[in-house]
């Protein structure tokens, strides 16, 4: 497996709240100015810091979803309802607070353009987030490299980035495909039910094409993705995998 | 300490876990899994345990032979540096003690190896004295592949990316490697107790 240089030290600093998007009644963009930030690679996370006023600190780590080409820092947060971090960061957070953080943190599960293309983005719920992060880096930087998205939602309403998602997908050489594993709306054109083997076969690249392929979201997911990729011939240094449990906070 | 969230309060409480959780870790009682890539499913007619490196004759068990060695009941705490940590966790293994019962080797490092070409570095010191195992079996059931079956290392006094999923042998060097996680700017030793999360802490 290819090494990155170690980095310097991380230190915690703090950016502010610029602005917050609502993407789904449950899932939020955090815009931050973060005048100490050293710049990222697509696909790498952070480290978020709470402290109450009682000295009590918590952390968690959250996926960036800018590319590294924007001038403010982007966080996508899924708020889970019986997390600590995540009700607080989609909740109550908001314009002109400050957060504390460090990173960026990772290195496998991150794309550059000289890693080049094909590329193959499987994304499950808010496991989109580093991937969109890849995305956007394409565009922004001008790449050429053709990548498909296939994104797996419950329903149509969870779906993040939708009208972004929907203009990048006019893009040559971006090809977005969602699939709905629960209820879809009349008239959905995209897929149904659950990624496997037989999915990926149909929308994903041959194996001959030896794409890199990033695979983000809940462990049954990744599982099913990286294990039916492999099933198609695909080299297993070539998947890169990132989870999100349960528990994520 | 001068930074204050606004408006954070603290949410959880965890009676009786004092002293028990290291500090910026929170408890859980899933098992999430962490990997970097697919899972490996290595058949155990082709699974060996190797001792290689700084040693005369390197050691090999097939699996036959390393499940005859004998076993250990492991009850620990374990921490990942995602944040989780998960108590009193039930393993069944071999002691390292045990796979280098008799082994003379000048090693002060190893590097332990995987199917899936995973590696992390760990001082020699740190895997012996009862201090780590090879574990097969987790809460009374065959470890799963997700989770590093059909053997992972066990090292539960440091971050649990050191305790190699998959494992298939150790590397015991004179000098000291960085691993897999350590050479994308994870600590170079990972205790949880010091928050050794990335190079520098």
């Amino acid at each position: 497996m290819a090494r990155a240089a170690v980095r310097g030290r991380l230190t915690w600093q703090l950016t502010e709240v610029v602005e917050s998007i609502e993407e789904t009644p449950r899932v939020k963009s955090l815009v931050l100015r973060a005048p100490e930030w050293s710049g990222h690679r697509a696909g790498q996370h952070v480290d978020i810091r709470l402290t109450a006023e009682d000295g009590y600190q918590v952390q968690r780590s959250y996926s960036i979803a800018s590319a590294p080409e924007e001038q403010s820092l982007v966080l996508t947060v899924e708020r889970l309802d019986d997390g600590e971090v995540s009700p607080y960061l989609v909740d109550e957070l908001r314009p002109g607070d400050q957060l504390e953080l460090r990173g960026p943190i990772g290195g496998y599960f991150a794309w550059d353009t000289s890693a080049g293309g094909p590329l193959l983005l499987v994304g499950g719920g808010s496991g989109i987030v580093p991937l969109m992060s890849i995305l956007r880096h394409r565009v922004a930087a001008g790449n050429n490299a053709d990548v498909r998205l296939l994104a797996s939602w419950r329903t149509a309403g969870d779906i993040i980035y939708g009208a972004e998602l929907e203009r990048l997908g006019r893009l040559d050489g971006v090809e977005i495909i969602h699939t709905l594993t629960r209820d879809a709306p009349a008239g959905w054109t995209g897929r149904r039910g659950r990624i496997d083997e037989a999915m990926l076969g149909d929308v994903g690249w041959a194996a001959k094409a030896a794409p890199l392929s990033f695979v983000c979201g809940p462990t049954g997911l990744v599982e099913a993705v990286a294990t039916g990729l492999v099933a198609l011939g695909h080299a297993p240094e070539r998947i890169r995998t990132e989870r999100f449990g349960p528990t994520g906070g | 300490m001068s930074f204050v969230s606004r408006g954070f309060h603290r949410r959880h409480t965890e009676p009786g876990q004092e002293g028990r959780v290291p500090p910026g870790q929170y408890v859980t009682t899933d098992f999430p899994v962490l990997s970097a890539g697919p899972t490996p499913h290595r058949p155990l007619e082709n699974w060996t345990f190797s001792i290689t490196g700084e040693i005369d004759e390197p050691l090999r068990w097939t699996w036959d032979e390393f499940r005859a060695l004998p076993s250990e009941n492991i009850t620990k705490d374990i921490h990942c540096v995602t944040k989780w940590s998960k108590l009193d966790t039930r393993w069944e293994g071999v002691s390292i003690d045990t796979l280098l019962d008799g082994v003379e080797t000048s090693a002060e490092f190893v590097v332990a190896f995987s199917d899936g070409g995973y590696t992390t570095n760990l001082p020699l010191a740190d895997l012996k004295g009862g201090k780590a195992w090879v574990a097969f079996g987790f809460e009374d059931e065959p470890l799963e592949p997700e989770h590093g079956g059909p053997a992972r290392l066990l090292v539960p006094h440091l971050y649990f990316w050191k305790s190699a999923k998959w494992v298939r042998g150790l590397q015991l060097r004179e000098d000291d490697e960085p691993g897999f996680w350590e050479g994308y700017g994870y600590h170079n030793y990972g205790d949880p107790w010091l928050e050794q999360r990335y190079a520098g802490d």
